[in-house]
């Protein structure tokens, strides 16, 4: 059974509804561990030999976080800048991450239409995210599409907690074996798996 | 020999039933020891009799060790800004009192100069009862405290001048005893200057000559030639002062002041406060002893009287040269109570008017079953004091008329509020978490309570306070007490408020360990933070960027408390205690070697590590 690795970051999570809303309702197993960074390491005082271990025991992983300024909070980055250490997880015998999988759940206030070639960001979501893309696979890790959550400011409870419960469900699937990660990777998103009617 | 043993075990035994005894009913060690001396003592079970006076005398050094650490705890500078507290109440409460007992006993028909000579000798309070009584209520600090000490210190320096003065008084009829000194035969200016030599000798004699030799006494590491040279330092002072007609206990009293700054404080301390402690506690009990219970039997409306009269009257001079001195409402009780009574200094004082006759005897008899009487109730008044008076008119009056501040149940309990406790309890206020604070220093609780704090005055360690300051209700206790109450309050907590978190500060690494093995998980010591953030900075002044400095600082300080842990777990393999200073020195060794080993690389190459750049050069 393939443990899963969420790595949360939010630096506002009490002023975030739509963070709240789904990590509320993460399914509870034992093969899936939160891991709350800005509740962790508040003095971005990373400890990278932990953080190093407990990759390794995780077989996916979920980057969640907010998508701050088309990338991730300073934390996050800061994690990946450390953690994902030369000699580990790339370079000459890096091979740590390798052949994990890896996808990011995302929120972004902008909606979907906001995020395309004619919308107000001019670009696609895919496209912002191409620098995550590369850290990924530079690290050897295999690229799942993203979950996204997107023009939070306009949805409601109801959407948001219909949202939780996809990416719970999901998590849930992948945790039990029932959804395979490699026949995720030509999707769009995750979004597109249909919800499990459990 | 057999009869000292047997002695021994007499007194030994009334300790060791009486005291936890009044202690566990909250009553105080004073107490107990002076009951324990009423019960073995000649009116009870008999088994001293006279010999009480006797041990009286031997155990009055137990008064002069007091004196030793009480100057131990005072640095010269202290002491200095001092005077004008002890010159200033000293003097007023002496002078007051004195008149007042004077102008009663002239309405009684006494001549003027037996009713100086009873004023000053009912003038004096109990040092060894008040001092020991502050201190177990932790509140030496407080104005209370302090004020009560300089006026202590003044009745202490005074016995010599009134012991000078008493001769004076008699009715002509001086007559030489064998106790004289030899000083007394000598010419005034010769005496003065032998007195002011004698002084000047002790300064200079702690400041250049006792340093260096307890530095080469301690080199031998043997324990008991320390605590040797201790007691002979104490002993050697006080029968300095003894011979040129000093008191004994301002010349040990000086004699602190002068180590106060010396390495050897903490050492000292420790050595000698059990014969401190224990000679008080024969002292007192040698006062129990020495009530003579016939007399009080034989007039007992009289004794009971005088002795309330006389308790009142002190007490009220107090409350009043108290007010003046503008201390709080409770401050002036706490004040009153603890100094109301006559201290042992009176009965040198009477049995010396005794001896001159300038009164008779069966009134210094009775003065003396007043003066013992007197220092019997005095840790009831106290307790009385504190249990029943204050709550009721003391600070606390504030709380009972805001009658929604009970309902206010914060979800904080902050016990301490020094500067440590402070800052933390406007850190949590600025974030809008409100908290109880539960403080023994009257004045802070004043000025806290208007600024709309929620204060309770007391002892945190008592739990009906803890109760009281919904203890119950709360989620989190913050302890910022002195470590020495720490655990006490850790061990009330544990055993009646096992749902609080708690958080306890402590002093250092061994305040740490102790905490740790009452199984405390939340310990902050106060001086980790501190010394790291200084050494960022000095990093930072020796040309360290300051996010390296500030990464340093941090991993460092993970490193220091997995160092801790570890340490903790070896402490318990090595067994034996191993004594203060050399247990810190042993400590630091381990903890040099460990950081030796430590790999400081942290592993954080940035981009631009020698490996990279190696890694770089092949794959050209």
């Amino acid at each position: 059974m393939p443990r899963i690795l969420i790595l949360f970051a939010h630096p506002r999570l009490e002023k975030s509804r739509a963070n709240r809303s789904l990590i509320e309702r993460l399914p509870e197993h034992r093969s899936i561990t939160f891991h709350d960074l800005y509740e962790h390491y508040p003095d971005f005082n990373i400890d990278i030999r932990r953080e190093q271990v407990l990759l390794g025991k995780h077989d996916i992983l979920v980057l969640h976080h907010p998508f701050y300024w088309y990338s991730m909070p300073p934390l996050l980055k800061q994690y990946i800048d450390l953690v994902y250490a030369f000699g580990w997880a790339y370079g000459p015998g890096g091979t740590a991450l390798k052949d994990k999988h890896c996808f990011h759940v995302l929120t972004t206030g902008g909606n979907e239409q906001a995020y395309s070639v004619e919308g107000f960001h001019g670009h696609t979501l895919h496209e912002f995210m191409l620098p995550l893309k590369r850290t990924a696979t530079l690290c050897g890790m295999r690229w799942l599409p993203p979950f996204t959550v997107q023009g939070t400011n306009r949805l409601s409870d109801q959407d948001l907690k219909h949202a939780a419960e996809h990416i719970s469900s999901i998590l849930h699937g992948l945790a039990e074996g029932s959804i395979d990660p490699a026949s995720l990777v030509t999707m769009d998103r995750l979004n597109d798996i249909p919800q499990d009617r459990r | 020999m057999a009869n000292f043993l047997a002695n021994a075990v007499v007194y030994l035994a009334a300790a060791v039933v009486c005291v936890p005894l009044a202690k566990r009913l909250g009553m105080g060690s004073v107490l107990g020891y002076l009951l324990a001396g009423i019960i073995i003592g000649p009116y009870a079970l008999g088994f001293i009799g006279e010999e009480g006076k006797d041990i009286m005398h031997f155990a009055e050094f137990g008064v002069v060790m007091m004196l030793f650490l009480v100057g131990l705890e005072l640095e010269p500078a202290a002491f200095w800004r001092m005077r004008k507290q002890v010159l200033g109440m000293g003097s007023l409460q002496m002078g007051i009192t004195t008149a007042l007992v004077m102008g009663i006993a002239l309405v009684m028909g006494f001549t003027w100069q037996a009713g100086l000579a009873v004023g000053l000798a009912l003038a004096m309070s109990s040092t060894a009862i008040a001092l020991q009584s502050l201190k177990e209520k932790n509140l030496t600090h407080t104005a209370a405290g302090k004020n009560s000490f300089a006026v202590l210190l003044f009745q202490d320096i005074a016995v010599i001048p009134i012991l000078a003065l008493l001769p004076l008084m008699a009715a002509g009829v001086l007559k030489s005893n064998g106790d004289q000194h030899w000083i007394d035969g000598l010419p005034g200016w010769q005496r003065t200057l032998v007195v002011l030599s004698a002084v000047s000798l002790v300064i200079a004699a702690g400041r250049y000559l006792v340093v260096p030799l307890l530095r080469l006494v301690a080199s031998t590491r043997l324990r008991e030639l320390f605590v040797a040279s201790s007691l002979l330092l104490v002993v050697g002072i006080a029968l300095l002062m003894e011979t040129v007609g000093l008191s004994p206990a301002l010349g040990t009293f000086l004699a602190g002041v002068v180590l106060a700054n010396s390495e050897f404080k903490h050492e000292l301390e420790s050595d000698l406060d059990p014969f401190k402690g224990l000679l008080l506690g024969l002292f007192f009990m040698a006062v129990g002893a020495s009530i003579n219970f016939e007399l009080i039997i034989a007039r007992p409306g009289f004794i009971l009287m005088l002795t309330l009269g006389i308790m009142l009257l002190k007490t009220g001079v107090l409350i009043g040269i108290a007010h003046r001195a503008r201390l709080a409402f409770d401050q002036r009780l706490i004040m009153g109570s603890s100094l109301g009574q006559v201290g042992e200094f009176a009965f040198v004082l009477l049995a010396f008017i005794a001896q001159l006759r300038i009164i008779d005897a069966t009134w210094t008899d009775t003065l003396m079953a007043v003066t013992a009487m007197s220092m019997t109730v005095t840790p009831l008044v106290m307790l009385a004091n504190e249990r029943l008076v204050l709550p009721r008119f003391g600070t606390l009056e504030q709380e009972e008329k805001e009658a929604d501040a009970v309902d206010v149940k914060n979800k904080v309990i902050i016990a301490g509020f020094g500067h440590f406790g402070s800052t933390l309890g406007r850190l949590l206020r600025a974030n809008g978490v409100e908290s109880t604070v539960l403080d023994n220093d009257s004045d802070q609780v004043d000025l806290l309570r208007k600024l709309g704090f929620t204060v309770f005055y007391g002892d945190a360690t008592r739990h009906e306070l803890l109760e009281a300051a919904g203890a119950r209700d709360a989620d989190l206790l913050i302890c910022a007490i002195a470590p020495e109450s720490a655990s006490t309050l850790v061990e009330v907590v544990h055993k009646h408020f096992p749902h609080l978190k708690l958080y306890v500060r402590s002093r250092n690494r061994f305040d740490a360990y102790d905490l740790m093995d009452q199984g405390v998980l939340h310990i902050y010591r106060e001086t980790l933070d501190t010394s790291i953030r200084m050494g960022v900075d000095a990093l930072r002044d020796l040309g360290f960027r300051a996010h390296t400095a500030t990464r340093a600082g941090q991993d460092f300080r993970r490193y220091d408390n997995a160092a801790l842990k570890k340490l903790a777990a070896l402490r318990h393999d090595k067994g034996a205690y191993v004594a203060g200073a050399r247990e810190s020195i042993a400590e630091q060794e381990d903890l040099i070697r460990s950081d030796a080993k430590r790999d400081p690389t942290n592993m954080d190459h940035a981009w631009d590590s020698e490996e990279m750049r190696n890694a770089a050069g092949h794959a050209r």
